[in-house]
């Protein structure tokens, strides 16, 4: 048994809306999976499919070598952690924790070993007699996460957790949960569309968009290598600058065909190299400036239009023969609209896709 | 969730039928009510007009002849009349009363949830006890025309309820007297819902209150008058008691009104045929007035 | 230009007395007096005895104040052949309301309730037709209800008025008790499902309790609808059988003897007290329930 979820063929449509379409997954034990993309993907469906809250139009679905295609949620082994806590108001937050295992017939002194654990892990003791409403959102989401816990599953299922928490909260309940893998080393499977969120958190990161998956790998090669035009917009902030031109692939030379033309030697290409017509990505933290440019094997100069000051560093809107650029500057440097500065970077960071298909070349 | 779902194993499907077998259960009431008594029952009165069903329901077909003897019954003619005038009347008095009196409290008044309470404990009442009590207010010995009198004004005369030409006047003062209150809450609840920054713009805007109620505010509220309508309709057609308790269609037929046709047509004079036809005839009223508005309804749900 | 200190242009508002508070005020309480007239009236006119009211004016208070009139329409009223006052309607009233009150909201928040959490595949159509049913005349289904309740052998009893009250409750409250639930957090439903509770477990351990407010307002439309009912009453029930406000009527209409207008109305408000006590204790609820059902609907 190596892995801890498998999904196999699955399809889901409501009426004549197909919401997921021939979608396969395999979730190794110990596993942290994100599901990354923007609302409408699909992302929350496929967790409410595994979870058995949606029933699926086709496919299967196998947890811990069971198939549970069509089993109840509370008999697949799993826990569930919601976006709005989803904590039952009229009861205690210990009534909460214990409603399932209540629900499951499980021995009193069981139920108290498991709650005394979780409590400890979460640090909620104090709050035991408490109802949902007494308590912050931070304290309501810990509770909700101790619900899980209690299960004793192997597989942890959160639907956007931190969405409803202040950035200062998501930061910090954010550390917990990575921390709170480490030590039980659980699967997880995690919902949101928030890529730090994916980035911090992720072993690997699927993300996904019109009900299928996108790409499916490691946080660093999805930043790196991104398979497509969609995930290399969506992955980076702030976004990746696009440029449309002309690839010429015996000499490497990429063109826009409007003054501004370079070359992409030292680009890994996914197979030989091809002439004809291409997105090219550039990430804004890619692109150097001022004396740092002078070490880029590919150096132009660039008119500033626009200035964001944002502390650390500097967002700097610019035109490079005609050609949008946005980059990052240090925050310290000093820089006014209409200055030129020369910037540089290097065609290994690059991305190239195809204009019509919008794959990684 | 069905103890038949709990036993199969988890890998196949379960059968259509027995999926959500508890919700079906408990969905029961609704469908036998739903089918068995409103289907059911109306599609089964219609059916037994077009009979000569007298003291028992009988399938004896006699086309439209129910119908032809409603429309040449003068008492029949007389409660649509009086369903019509009493209909229109009221429909705009309450509809123009109940704005006018949320209106007044939408004005940030003092003492609003005592002015609404006034307003509205009518409608806790019933039609018979509004009935009784208008018919003490209104009796020409002692109520209204007698104090009047009283004051030296001999020639003075309102006594609707023995007066077929103002029985209706009668039956209007007490029916907007309860059912105002009700219209009044919806308004206010519609006039509630109105971003206070309409408000605000109109004030630097200059346009005086009246204005904007009238440009602004009444086209915002077209969904909560439309629902009001409805209601105000739905309630018309079902004027049974009011008059019962009141003038008992009185003086002589002047305020007979069409359920009440059908009531008696059914129980007192027994002739199944003709009740059914008449409250066919009830049906179709309320449907002509129904149909519309769901097609607006529909339409505005598909944009 | 002259003014060197600069005073507010305008005048100074919030004067209590301005002309439009004035008239403000002054519509909303000519609008009281039409509203609250007929409750002083049938008061006054209840502590009166008949003397008084011969001679005097119906608006004028009691003289002298007698409770002759209410015990009288209490316990010796007469309709037709009984002599023993509205108690006899009011206790058929009370043994209508209880079994009809608890029967309507449960089948109706039941029923609500498969509709917002457990939707099958026409369950939406049986609801607009159950939705269609609140627009149909009363008259249309009187006699087909008869002979359902003939057939059951439930005719004339109180049961049989028990169970056309629940029919003629459930459009109106089932679309009250779908509409709460619906706005129900969903994703509580979806943590009750993944720690084992089914159907029932979810109903009354997690839906009931945070529902207490719409159980509310459902009571109190059912209460004073059924208290107020005069129709089904008179068509459903046999005369021993008979609910308050049908005995009432005839007490007042009735052709016999002297009419008594003190014990009339003292007997009217008699029949007008439960609601009112309702309507009075229960205050905003009231609102909420007829404005929502209402504008909802």
């Amino acid at each position: 048994m190596t892995n801890s979820i498998e999904i196999k063929d699955l399809k889901l449509s409501f009426g004549a809306v197909t919401v997921l379409e021939d979608l396969n997954l395999e979730v190794g034990q110990g596993e942290f999976l994100v599901l990354l993309g923007s609302s409408g993907c699909g992302k929350s469906t496929l967790l409410n499919c595994i979870a058995g809250l949606l029933d699926v139009t086709d496919g299967e679905i196998h947890i811990q070598g069971q198939n549970v295609t069509w089993e109840e949620p509370s008999r697949r082994g799993i826990g569930m952690v919601f976006q709005s806590y989803a904590l039952y108001p009229q009861m205690t937050v210990e009534g909460n924790l214990t409603f399932g295992l209540k629900n499951a017939r499980v021995p009193k002194d069981e139920i108290a070993k498991r709650i005394a654990r979780a409590a400890e892990v979460l640090q909620i003791e104090p709050l035991l007699k408490r109802k949902p409403g007494a308590l912050s959102g931070g304290q309501r989401q810990r509770v909700a996460i101790g619900r899980a816990l209690v299960r004793d599953v192997d597989v942890f299922l959160f639907d956007e957790p931190l969405s409803n928490l202040d950035a200062k909260l998501r930061a910090d309940l954010r550390v917990e949960i990575k921390r709170l893998h480490q030590t039980l080393k659980n699967t997880m499977i995690y919902v949101t569309h928030d890529q730090v969120e994916a980035m911090t958190l992720a072993d690997r990161i699927a993300i996904m968009r019109g009900g299928q998956i996108m790409q499916l790998a490691h946080p660093s090669e999805i930043y790196n290598r991104p398979v497509n035009k969609y995930v290399a917009g969506f992955i980076g902030s702030p976004a990746m600058n696009f440029m449309e031109g002309q690839l010429d692939g015996g000499a490497q030379r990429f063109d826009t065909g409007r003054g501004l033309e370079f070359s992409v030697q030292g680009y890994e290409f996914v197979g030989p190299p091809t002439t004809g017509p291409v997105w090219l990505g550039l990430r804004p933290e890619h692109v150097q400036s001022g004396k740092w440019a002078e070490d880029q094997p590919v150096q132009m100069e660039a008119l500033v239009d626009m200035v964001e000051p944002m502390g650390s560093d500097t967002q700097v809107w610019a035109k490079v023969n005609g050609q949008e650029l946005r980059f990052r500057m240090d925050g310290q440097e000093a820089v006014d609209i209409g200055d030129r500065i020369p910037i540089g970077f290097d065609p290994a960071r690059l991305s190239l896709f195809d204009k019509s298909t919008e794959n990684r070349l | 969730m069905s103890s038949a779902r709990r036993v199969r194993d988890g890998a196949r499907p379960p059968i259509r039928l027995l999926r959500n077998l508890s919700s079906k259960i408990a969905a029961i009431p609704m469908v036998l009510v739903g089918l068995g008594v409103f289907v059911g029952g109306t599609l089964w009165t219609v059916l037994h007009s077009f009979t000569d069903s007298r003291l028992l329901p009988r399938l004896n077909w006699v086309g439209l002849d129910q119908y032809e003897r409603l429309w040449s019954t003068r008492r029949w003619l007389v409660s649509i009349e009086n369903l019509a005038v009493y209909g229109i009347v009221s429909l705009v008095l309450t509809m123009c009363l109940g704005f006018f009196l949320a209106a007044l409290l939408d004005r940030k008044i003092r003492y609003e949830d005592t002015f609404r309470t006034i307003f509205l404990y009518p409608f806790a009442l019933s039609f018979i006890v509004t009935g009784l009590v208008w018919q003490w207010i209104l009796n020409p010995e002692f109520g209204i025309q007698a104090i009047i009198r009283g004051l030296g004004f001999q020639n003075f005369n309102f006594d609707p309820l023995y007066n077929p030409d103002l029985v209706i006047i009668g039956l209007l003062i007490a029916g907007l007297w309860q059912g105002t209150g009700l219209i009044m809450v919806i308004m206010l609840a519609g006039l509630r819902g109105i971003d206070e920054d309409i408000w605000k713009a109109t004030r630097v805007d200059g346009i005086p209150i009246w204005k904007t109620y009238i440009i602004v505010i009444i086209p915002m509220m077209k969904p909560v008058f439309v629902t009001a309508l409805v209601l105000v309709t739905s309630g018309i057609v079902k004027l049974y008691d009011l008059v019962v308790a009141m003038t008992a269609g009185g003086p002589g037929i002047a305020s007979e009104v069409p359920a009440k046709y059908v009531y008696d047509t059914l129980f007192t004079r027994q002739n199944l045929g003709q009740g059914f036809a008449a409250s066919t005839m009830m049906l179709v009223t309320v449907a002509i007035i129904l149909i519309p508005w769901a097609y607006m309804q529909f339409r505005e749900k598909r944009q | 230009m002259t003014a060197a200190v600069t005073t507010p242009r305008g005048a100074r508002p919030k004067n209590p007395f301005a002309p439009r508070n004035i008239m403000l005020y002054g519509a909303l309480i000519i609008f009281s007096i039409y509203y609250l007239l007929p409750l002083y009236v049938m008061l006054v006119t209840s502590l009166k005895d008949m003397a008084e009211i011969r001679v005097g004016n119906i608006f004028s208070p009691p003289v002298e104040i007698t409770f002759q009139p209410w015990v009288k329409a209490w316990s010796e009223a007469c309709t037709g052949i009984n002599c023993d006052g509205l108690s006899r309607g009011f206790g058929n009233s009370v043994r209508i309301l209880i079994p009809s009150l608890i029967l309507s909201v449960s089948v109706a928040a039941l029923t609500g309730y498969v509709l917002a959490c457990w939707r099958f595949r026409g369950s939406e159509v049986f609801f607009g037709i159950l939705l269609l049913g609140a627009f149909i005349p009363y008259q249309v289904l009187l006699y087909p209800l008869v002979i359902i309740l003939r057939e059951m052998g439930l005719f004339g009893s109180l049961w049989g008025l028990v169970l056309v009250h629940t029919v003629f409750a459930m459009p109106i409250n089932v679309l009250l008790f779908r509409n709460y639930f619906v706005a129900l957090p969903e994703e509580l439903f979806k943590a009750a499902r993944v720690d084992g509770a089914g159907f029932w477990g979810i109903f009354f351990r997690i839906v009931i309790p945070m529902s207490l407010p719409i159980f509310v307002v459902s009571g109190i439309i059912q209460v004073t609808g059924i208290w107020n009912d005069f129709l089904f009453g008179v068509v459903y029930t046999r005369p021993e059988n008979y609910p308050m406000t049908v005995q009432l009527n005839n007490i007042v209409n009735s052709v016999q003897g002297v009419k008594e207008y003190n014990v009339n109305m003292a007997a009217t408000m008699l029949t007008g007290l439960v609601p009112l006590a309702v309507y009075f204790f229960s205050g905003r609820l009231f609102v909420r329930g007829i404005a929502a059902g209402a504008v909802k609907g």
